[in-house]
Formats: structure tokens, C-alpha cells, sequence
């Protein structure tokens, strides 16, 4: 070191003009429950079980999703179609009991890529914190998409 | 006539008591509110607005935290030291001259508690006895820790206070008094500020207050990296925040300090040729002082967020190395100065 950087405080100096330049910068911090970072478009989060058009559950319980699944985290029951029960399923076999364990997932997406039915998306956002392990498997309540009906929607919508 | 000389200085020293107070409080606030701005980030801002109220729930939850003493410790000696630290912060204010006179009706007001013809001794005197509340205190703890970062805060203190007192003879030459309201007096208007005679003795001033108020780059006493926390390892509750807060005072006091003897305290540019009365020059004077001091401190945060800590080795080779042998330098540059000065002009 010459006499100069000996000195240190040009070095101090240059330093205090790189933090005054950082104080004045637009800040990076979101300010979270007021503005929520945008998720990016092929983020993959909660499950959620798709109906069809016409409201009916699309899964058939093939279990291809619990078989691709690499951390074993779903597990189903199948159960078979008994009649009147045409508008709730749609297929003739379907799952009685549909569970993922949220603390196994790692949130790959093979389960939705090895669904025929396209009855499995990650679309979701986090998976909100819970007091209990057991309250992080998942059944059919919190995982099949809320009913919609769409000819009465479509009604008020005209 | 006594008792109302009584009433007056009582009044003055709670209103100053009550700022430094104040200042020291909200220092907290800014301090991770500039840390932050800083760092890209925003800082505390939950409670209140902008986190205004921070610090009364830092408060709070000073006050609601267990109080702690170690089975080891020296009990007396333990609580001795976080009141000796804040005792000795809060009295140092003292001989700080605020403002000019302020006149209401016949009565004239000064607005310094305390004009003793030493001022400088005096706030030497007493910032030295500072390291006390430190040494007591982490020796109390019974902790190696907190011990270390006694010791160092020991030698550390009684280092740079030659370097700052060697700094200060240079000015006090120029000045020829040690009473802090003639040499505020003295730097009226802007030319006359101490700073433009004496660049290098407020360098050496500022690098030593530093080290006196144990700031980072030289806050060794209570390096978290090495020592856990120095000094105030075992300390909970209401007694760290009386540590905390005595850091901070100090950081305000020597702020006014450096204000009071190198910026010309109250005085501000063309302050007699606005034509203002003497009571409204005061008013604002005072304010300069404070947006001064305020300065100081926002300099005292931003060098924290910038400059590494030295280690043990360069801060002792700092001090006695460098910055004695140039404050002597500046006194012999003064002294010549002096002379030239009075034999040629």
C-alpha cells in the first residue's frame, strides 16, 4: 500500500458515498400483507382437485399421481359410482378418500403430469403454516375446488 | 433572586434532560431506520406510523423482561455499573451552551445550565469517568466475555482520550479559553467556525470521539462477532437498556460537542445581518445547534453502516501511532501559526 491508501480515508470516503447511494435507492423489501410479491407464472403451490363444466370431480382414482409421486406423499381410496351420482362424479370410479401429506410434497408436479384426467393442478399459493403435523395431510375438503355452477352463472352473467 | 436562579436552571436541566432523552430514544429508531435505508430496505415501520412508536414498545419490552443477576456476579457492583454509565452520560450535557440569551419581559435567560470557566475539563473529565459504568460492570458480571470487553473499553478509552485532549490543546490555543460559551461566542457568523482553522485537530476530534463513544469502527468492547455482546453479556431487562441508552446520550453529547467546538454551535451564517431580534436570533440558533447535533449523529450512523470493525492491534497502532503523533504535529502547525500570525499581520 502507498502513502495514500495507508491514509484510509479516501477508501472511508469512497465508502460512505456507496451507502448514501444505497439510501436514496428505491428499496427492495415488499411490504408483505399489504403488497404481495406476484407469484411467477409457473409457480407451483397447493394441489387443488379440478371439477369439469359441469361441476363433476374429474379424478378417477387411477393412483398414476400416487405412483409418479417420489416423496409418497398422496395416498386414495377408490370408491365406484353408485347411481344418482352422475352429476357429483365423473367417471364410474372415483376417489372416496384423497389425501396429500403437505410436509412430504416437494412440489415437483409429477402428479399433475402424469394425470390423464386433468384432475390435478399445482396452482395454488403456500400452504399456510398449521400448529400440528396432522393438519398438513390434506383430504378432499381442502383439496377439490369449490363447487361452481355454471349454468346459473352463466345465467346472471347474461 | 435565588430561588427563582433556582427555578430557572431547575427547568433548563429538565428540559435538557428530557431532549437528551428524547434524542437518545429515537436514536434507536434511526439507527435501524438508516441501517436499513442503507441496506435497501425500509426498517422498522409496524408500529405506528413510518415506526414511530418503536421505541415505546422497545421500551415496554425492556421493562417486562426478566431481571437477571448471574449467581457469580457481584450484586452491587452489577447494578452500579448501568447506573454509572447512564449517571455519567446524563451529567456530561451539563456545559453545553444551547443558545444565546433569551429575553422575556426584564428577565434574561441564558440557556446553559452550567457556564464554568472549564468547560472541557469538565466534560473530559466526566466522559472519562463513562468507562467506569463499562469496566464495573462487565468485572461484575463474573463472564471472560464480558471481562474481555471491560478491559478492552479500559485501554481503548484511556488511548484516545490523549489523542482527543491533544487535539482539543490545539484549539484551545487558538481560543485561549476552556468555557464552551466563549468559545461558541467566538465563532460567530460562518467564517469564524473553528473548523476552517482547525481541519485536521476536528479530524483527530471525530476519530477519537468515535472511539470514546465505543462506535463501530471501534466498538470492540462489544463486538458481537468476538465477544458475544462485550460487556453486556449478562445483562437483561431495564439494566441493558441503561447501557444502551448511555451509548447513545454519549453519541449525542459529543455530537453537540463537536457541533459546540468546531461548527460554531448556535451560530449560523449571517445571523446579525437579517435584522431579527436578539430573541428570535436565539430561537433559531438553538435550532441550528440541534440540526447540527442531528447532522452529527446521522454521521455517526452512517460511518456504523459503512466502516468495518478494526481489529484490536490496528485500533491500538491507530491510536498511539497515528493519531498522537499528528495531534502534536497540529499543536507544533498551531503554534507557529500563532506566532507568524501575530508578528507579520
Amino acid at each position: 500500500m502507498n502513502f495514500w491508501e495507508r491514509m484510509y480515508l479516501p477508501a472511508i470516503v469512497r465508502g460512505l458515498g456507496i451507502t448514501i447511494k444505497y439510501f436514496f435507492q428505491p428499496k427492495a423489501t415488499y411490504k408483505y400483507p399489504e403488497v404481495q410479491r406476484p407469484y411467477s407464472k409457473n409457480f407451483r403451490g397447493q394441489h387443488s382437485l379440478k371439477r369439469d363444466e359441469e361441476g363433476r370431480e374429474r379424478c378417477t382414482a387411477c393412483g398414476l399421481c400416487a405412483l409418479s409421486c417420489p416423496a409418497e406423499a398422496i395416498t386414495m381410496i377408490s370408491a365406484e359410482r353408485q347411481k344418482g351420482e352422475e352429476n357429483l362424479y365423473r367417471e364410474e370410479k372415483y376417489a372416496a378418500v384423497y389425501e396429500i401429506n403437505m410436509l412430504r410434497c416437494i412440489f415437483c408436479g409429477l402428479c399433475e403430469e402424469a394425470c390423464p384426467k386433468e384432475a390435478i393442478f399445482l396452482d395454488g399459493s403456500h400452504v399456510p403454516p398449521e400448529q400440528l403435523r396432522k393438519d398438513f395431510i390434506y383430504g378432499k375438503d381442502k383439496l377439490v375446488e369449490p363447487r361452481f355452477d355454471y349454468k346459473k352463472e352463466q345465467k346472471t352473467i347474461a | 433572586m435565588e430561588s427563582a436562579l433556582l427555578l430557572e436552571k431547575t427547568i433548563l436541566v429538565v428540559v435538557v434532560f428530557a431532549i437528551t432523552l428524547f434524542i437518545a430514544m429515537y436514536s434507536t429508531l434511526v439507527e435501524r431506520k438508516v441501517a436499513g435505508f442503507m441496506q435497501a430496505r425500509f426498517g422498522p415501520d409496524r408500529a405506528g406510523p413510518f415506526g414511530l412508536l418503536q421505541p415505546l414498545a422497545d421500551g415496554g419490552k425492556f421493562f417486562f423482561k426478566e431481571e437477571i443477576i448471574p449467581a457469580g456476579a457481584h450484586k452491587a457492583l452489577f447494578i452500579a455499573g448501568p447506573t454509572i454509565a447512564m449517571f455519567t452520560a446524563c451529567i456530561s450535557s451539563a456545559v453545553i451552551p444551547w443558545g444565546q440569551e433569551l429575553t422575556i419581559g426584564e428577565k434574561v435567560f441564558t440557556l446553559q445550565v452550567a457556564d464554568i470557566n472549564v468547560g472541557v475539563l469538565y466534560i473530559f473529565g466526566v466522559v472519562a469517568l463513562g468507562v467506569y459504568g463499562i469496566m464495573i460492570g462487565g468485572w461484575a458480571s463474573n463472564n471472560k466475555y464480558a471481562l474481555m470487553g471491560a478491559v478492552r473499553a479500559a485501554s481503548q478509552s484511556i488511548s484516545y482520550e490523549i489523542g482527543m485532549g491533544l487535539s482539543l490543546i490545539a484549539l484551545l490555543m487558538i481560543t485561549g479559553t476552556l468555557s464552551l460559551k466563549e468559545i461558541v461566542a467566538q465563532q460567530e457568523g460562518f467564517v469564524n467556525w473553528n473548523i476552517w482553522v482547525q481541519p485536521l485537530g476536528f479530524l483527530i476530534f471525530l476519530v477519537c470521539a468515535f472511539a470514546e463513544c465505543n462506535r463501530v469502527p471501534f466498538d470492540l468492547a462489544e463486538c458481537e462477532t468476538e465477544l458475544i455482546g462485550g460487556y453486556n453479556v449478562e445483562y437483561s431487562s431495564m439494566k441493558l437498556a441503561f447501557y444502551m441508552f448511555a451509548e447513545y446520550i454519549n453519541m449525542f453529547v459529543s455530537s453537540s460537542l463537536m457541533a459546540a467546538l468546531y461548527f460554531g454551535g448556535y451560530n449560523f451564517p449571517f445571523m446579525y445581518d437579517l435584522g431579527l431580534s436578539q430573541n428570535w436570533i436565539t430561537i433559531i440558533g438553538v435550532l441550528v445547534f440541534f440540526a447540527k447535533i442531528l447532522a452529527f449523529i446521522f454521521f455517526f450512523m452512517w460511518i456504523r453502516w459503512t466502516v468495518p470493525r478494526f481489529r484490536y492491534d490496528q485500533l491500538m497502532r491507530l491510536g498511539w501511532k497515528i493519531l498522537i503523533p499528528l495531534a502534536v504535529a497540529n499543536i507544533v502547525l498551531t503554534g507557529i501559526a500563532t506566532i507568524v500570525k501575530d508578528t507579520y499581520f
